[in-house]
């Protein structure tokens, strides 16, 4: 059994840390700073999870997911991550976004992942579980070997931590399907072909490489 | 349980001329569809504030004000003001106004709404929202608290013992806070003694249950009154004769305005593989026939115990004759069906 950190309680933090739970993890999840009735969101959406500071997480999480609004990245503390292992499933989303400091004066050729890298450095940061919408989340996950089992992507220049990730994935119900380092995630966002998408291993894959799919 | 349509003004496409309305026909069409929702005996239409050439109703309360006067019943509401990008004064008068001339039955949902375009139009910044959602929510209901108001923020100057009129004769107006499911907002809906709209798009809605208790839990704790607390839900829909029929007549709308929508936001446009599925059983688009739709309202109600529901028809330039009908079928059919369901249920001894 693994412990998850979740920051982030909202719609996508709140569904994946349901997939943690249903697959036997303990799962920790990091109100926000001005959060009220913290115990009650957490006992209500996420039964089985708890509620914990940021510091509790960097002790005992195997991973982390970072599920706040991209424009609000920079508002949580990571320096006690230092080598940890975080997700990071944000997305720029305009309508909810706009143009966020993180990006102001921005090199536009890095991907959204790449800026909070940089933002945080020290920690092993992984992109993945931004390509899917957040009832999907609930409804898409299936058993290992599963004939329709939805793929999910993983990009993080830390081969290990991509691998601690995947089998995450594995156990919440998703085929994983590393694509390497960090900048390879460019393909998972908005506007690509794989976002919103329904894929499975071979299809995300071949999309990621820019193939043409065999009809 | 009340029932009833939403819409932002969607361009309807003349099926004689082939071509969409201009943008005025189609605030006209908005004006019609109200009067035939109040006519049809639907309880509640809401406006969407939304700034976009596809749906031009960016003033709600105007069309408002002019359906105050050719209807009787329904409920004349904004779904929802985008508060943050509006100035409360203004918002509590107009809806004020709404309420006088439609004697009492006007209502205002304040919420992030789906999409952005007022930041840039009225000179705000998106990266202020949160700021200017809460202190504007805060003017906005001190308004609706008293006749004379005295407040001070960093967002608008301070009013002293300022007068802010007309009032309702209720004494205020029905104020309900919109959330798309982050659950904080559900939290803040009962700290701020507040009805909860939930609009929810995807996925099943029957998923929200766990919100809505998180509301009661809230609004409970924080010594509203019971008759006080209440959740509605707004979710796109499109009624006709048969369940089929419907489903095939709606497609091209939805598909037309949702891919309009995700190459504005980098999605493509859902397949019709995963429209069918949402559009049948547990799924976010109730479209069906009369039947189908009040059966699930009524499956949906013994979930999250809504007390009303109301539905986004006119997408992706949908014929006008095409909405009236199934608003039509909304009053005529549906709503007799969900009653008749509902007082059955509560004729039952308990502990079915
Ligand atoms: N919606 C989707 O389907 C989807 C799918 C994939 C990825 N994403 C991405 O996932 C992220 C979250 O989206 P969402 O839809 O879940 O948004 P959401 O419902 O608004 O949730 C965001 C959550 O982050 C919390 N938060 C903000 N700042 C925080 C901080 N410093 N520390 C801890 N928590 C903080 C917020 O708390 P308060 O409400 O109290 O501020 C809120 O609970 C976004 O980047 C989005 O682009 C979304």
């Amino acid at each position: 059994m693994a412990t998850i950190g979740i920051i982030g309680a909202g719609k996508v933090g709140t569904a994946i840390a349901r997939l943690a739970i249903a697959a036997g993890d303990e799962v920790l999840v990091v109100a926000s700073p001005g959060a009220q009735y913290f115990e009650q969101i957490v006992a209500l959406t996420v039964p089985g999870a708890r509620a914990a500071t940021l510091g509790e997480v960097a002790d005992a999480a195997e991973l982390t997911i970072l599920a706040v609004p991209f424009g609000k990245v920079d508002t949580v503390s990571l320096n006690r991550f230092n080598d940890a292992i975080v997700v990071d499933a944000s997305n720029h989303w305009e309508p909810v976004d706009g143009i966020p400091a993180i990006l102001h004066g921005a090199d536009p050729g890095l991907s959204s992942s790449e800026l909070v890298q940089r933002l945080h450095p020290g920690v092993r940061l992984v992109k993945s579980l931004n390509h899917l919408g957040y009832h999907d989340m609930d409804t898409d996950g299936a058993p290992a070997g599963a004939a329709n089992r939805r793929a999910v992507a993983v990009a993080g220049d830390h081969a290990a931590a991509n691998s601690t990730v995947a089998a995450f994935l594995d156990r919440i119900g998703f085929d994983a399907v590393d694509l390497g380092a960090l900048a390879a995630g460019a393909v998972l966002q908005p506007g690509e072909q794989i976002f919103g998408r329904f894929v499975q291993r071979e299809e995300l894959a071949a999309l990621a490489a820019g193939r043409e799919l065999a009809a | 349980m009340e029932l009833g349509v939403y819409s932002f003004g969607s361009l309807a496409r003349d099926p004689q001329s082939g071509e969409l309305v201009s943008s005025a026909q189609a605030t006209r069409n908005l004006l019609e569809a109200i009067r035939v929702a109040d006519e049809v005996g639907l309880d509640y239409f809401g406006i969407g504030e939304h700034h976009t050439p596809e749906m031009p109703a960016s003033a709600a309360a105007t069309i408002l004000a002019a359906a105050a006067s050719v209807t009787e019943n329904i409920t004349l509401a904004s779904a929802v003001t985008v508060l943050s990008t509006d100035d409360p004064v203004r918002v509590f008068q107009q809806f004020a106004t709404v309420d006088a001339l439609s004697n009492g039955r006007a209502e205002i949902t304040a919420g992030r709404g789906s999409s952005t375009d007022s930041f840039p139009l009225f000179g705000y910044s998106l990266g202020d929202y949160d700021k200017l959602y809460a202190e504007k929510l805060d003017l906005l209901l001190a308004i609706n608290a008293n006749q004379n108001v005295t407040w001070s923020g960093s967002t608008r100057p301070a009013l002293h013992d300022a007068p802010v009129v007309p009032r309702p004769d209720a004494g205020s107006l029905p104020i309900w806070l919109g959330t798309g499911g982050n659950p904080s907002s559900s939290v803040r809906a009962g700290l701020l003694g507040l009805p909860v709209s939930y609009g929810i798009i995807g996925g099943a809605p029957a998923r929200f249950a766990p919100l809505t208790e998180l509301y009661r839990n809230t609004a409970r704790a924080n010594g509203m009154a019971e008759a006080d607390i209440k959740v509605s839900v707004g979710s796109p829909g499109f009624i006709g004769e048969d369940g089929k029929t419907a489903r095939d007549d709606f497609w091209p709308h939805w598909h037309n305005t949702m891919g309009v929508i995700g190459s504005q936001r980098g999605f493509a446009a859902p397949a019709r593989l995963s429209y069918d599925r949402d559009a049948s059983g547990t799924g976010a688009l109730f479209v069906g026939s009369p039947e189908e739709i009040a059966e699930r309202i009524v499956a949906l109600h013994g979930a999250l115990g809504h007390m009303r529901h109301f539905f986004q028809m006119d997408f992706g330039d949908m014929p006008q004759a095409q909405l009236l009908r199934s608003i039509e079928l909304l009053g005529t059919r549906v709503k007799p069906l969900v009653d008749e369901a509902l007082a059955e249920a509560a004729g039952q001894p308990t502990g079915a």
